[in-house]
């Protein structure tokens, strides 16, 4: 059996559907991403199985235990790690662990060292004494991780881990999301909006769009419904019916003025692709990602309401 | 077992969150002094009340308003606690949401005790009893204003019903309830009014303690003290209950 199974949950609010009639099974074990936008519905339906939100309708179980007969169970079986800050800063990191364990009912006996193991955990030992206040923003997240798991869940939840951090605490966050897995066997299931997090962290990821998991494959099987590498040109005149008509090309695309080729097999064929195209100003050769296979699924990018995109985009329509 | 130290836990926290928020203890402190001081100073030159004097008189009074404002602030402030993600890691947790309650309820009791209890310094000399009752009392209300606040705050999303809450809970509790002014003389409407509020027995009772002077005999005011506290925690409870 699967360690999470989800039967058509779904979580209507007054005129929004949330989370529309979901079924997922996740391995003990694994790293199961939920990837898509904002409001796409990942967090409720990470907060139902969490026992936070009830279902409108269907339900799961987690651990075996079903989420509306034994939210107790369910709740000693996972830890969470939230969006936002959820520590106390104005206790110190050990204060917060302290605390943890005792609303866990982590045995005295034991508890101490339950304790260090976790700070050791996330490298954290030498500033056990510190009030969390005085935390950057990558150490009150990996203080979190070690709250999340000082009862020794199976699951671990953690709801867009890297959201708001630099990329460089990032990837740091990362090796500790893959430590956990590899280490401590704990099947994490994870929401988030970055491709790349999904894309490096991920065994299987499910893309979500408007309460409903449109795609699910391991991220190196999304990528290949694609082709194996995309070239983007801008051309004048494209010779769009040659290269439509060459074996190896799966798709031809036209889009705000480049053109978007994708292969089934890369290598030798590039040449060729490219003198019959025509004369290019910009060519660019690259991998398909996860960011491809969203856009081919929903026709829209992921981040469409980032400002930074949006100013990039602008600049790009000025300065042809 | 995981309730017991689910609740310590709560209770732990509160009392260390006491602890290093040091400017609000100062305030707290001296907010009442200036009652006692220049309210009751002032008033107190001109206003002719028995023995204590009337700084004395109203230092039940002013007990109470302590206890009142601590308590029912630190109840509504689960609005904040429910706006950021901490309280949330806490309802994920295994205990139950009664066991949330409580722990916060004895925090915000332990709270508004504290703060009181510097208070009560102001009151030397008490008697072995009298300070029992002035305590009991004291635990009694912070107890019940705690639970209404929590009570309160489950139900708001955002800060500004706080007002309201102020001109329409806390002041006329306070003002109507003969913390200020004898019981006796009063005009027909305030006899109705103050003997309706469960707050005029607390007082009445710590008066009667402290200094013999009391309208309504000590078992009433008990009883209708630990009722009040009784109701009101229910009502925290079934509240907690039916958040989300």
């Amino acid at each position: 059996m699967s360690i999470i199974e989800t039967h058509g949950i779904t979580k209507r609010y007054k005129n929004l559907v949330a989370v529309d009639h979901i079924d997922l099974e996740i391995e003990e074990g694994e790293i199961f991403g939920l990837l898509g936008p904002n409001g796409a519905g990942k967090t409720t339906l990470i907060s139902m199985l969490a026992t936070l939100v009830p279902p409108t309708e269907g339900t799961a179980t987690v651990n075996g235990f079903d989420i509306i007969k034994k939210p107790g169970d369910v709740r000693k079986s996972i830890g969470m790690v939230f969006q936002t800050p959820s520590s106390d800063d104005i206790l110190t990191g050990r204060e917060n662990l302290y605390l943890h364990s005792l609303l866990y009912g982590i045995p005295a006996e034991v508890r101490k060292q339950r304790i260090d193991d976790a700070l050791n955990l996330v490298d954290l030992k030498d500033r056990e004494n510190d009030r969390v206040k005085t935390y950057s923003g990558g150490m009150k997240r990996r203080l979190e991780i070690a709250r999340g798991l000082i009862h020794r869940p199976k699951i671990l939840y953690l709801d867009e881990p890297t959201l708001g951090l630099d990329p460089q605490t990032r990837e740091h966050i990362w090796e500790y999301i893959e430590r956990l897995s590899k280490d401590e066997k704990v099947t994490i299931l994870m929401t988030t909006h970055y491709m790349d997090e999904a894309d490096s962290l991920c065994d299987r990821v499910a893309i979500v769009d408007h309460g409903r998991i449109i795609a699910l494959d391991p991220p190196s099987a999304l990528k290949m419904r694609i082709g194996k590498s995309i070239i983007k040109a801008k051309v004048n005149s494209p010779n769009l019916e040659t290269i439509r008509k060459l074996p190896y090309v799966s798709k031809v695309e036209q889009k705000d003025g480049d053109v978007l080729i994708s292969l089934n097999e890369a290598g030798s064929h590039i040449q060729e692709v490219l003198c019959n195209l025509g004369e290019a100003s910009y060519v660019e050769l690259r991998e398909p990602t996860l960011n491809d296979v969203f856009i081919q699924l929903t026709g829209k990018e992921i981040r469409a309401e980032s400002a930074e995109d949006f100013a990039q985009v602008y600049a790009r329509a000025n300065n042809p | 077992m995981t309730e017991i130290t689910g609740l310590y836990a709560l209770w732990y926290r509160e009392l260390k969150v006491f602890t290093r928020e040091r400017s609000r203890i100062v305030g707290s402190v001296v907010n009442p002094l200036i009652w006692l001081v220049a309210f009751g100073g002032g008033l107190g030159s001109f206003l002719p009340i028995g023995s204590t004097g009337y700084i004395g008189f109203i230092f039940p009074g002013v007990l109470m308003l302590t206890v009142l404002f601590t308590a029912i602030f630190f109840g509504l402030y689960i609005v904040l606690d429910k706006r950021i993600d901490f309280f949330k890691s806490v309802l994920v947790a295994p205990i139950t949401r009664v066991t949330l309650f409580s722990g916060k309820m004895l925090g915000g009791c332990t709270d508004a005790f504290l703060q009181a209890a510097i208070l009560l310094f102001f009151g030397i000399p008490y008697t072995a009893f009298s300070l029992l009752i002035v305590v009991v009392f004291v635990l009694l209300l912070a107890m019940a204003i705690t639970s209404l606040g929590l009570a309160i705050g489950s139900m708001l999303t955002s800060f500004e019903g706080f007002g309201l809450i102020q001109s329409f809970v806390i002041l006329p509790l306070f003002f109507l309830s003969g913390a200020l002014y004898p019981l006796d003389n009063l005009p027909a409407w305030m006899v109705v009014v103050t003997r309706m509020n469960p707050l005029t027995y607390i007082v009445d009772g710590m008066r009667g303690a402290l200094y013999g002077i009391n309208t309504f005999p000590l078992f009433l005011d008990l009883g209708v003290a630990a009722l009040f506290s009784v109701v009101l925690i229910a009502v925290g409870t079934y509240a907690f209950k039916r958040m989300t």
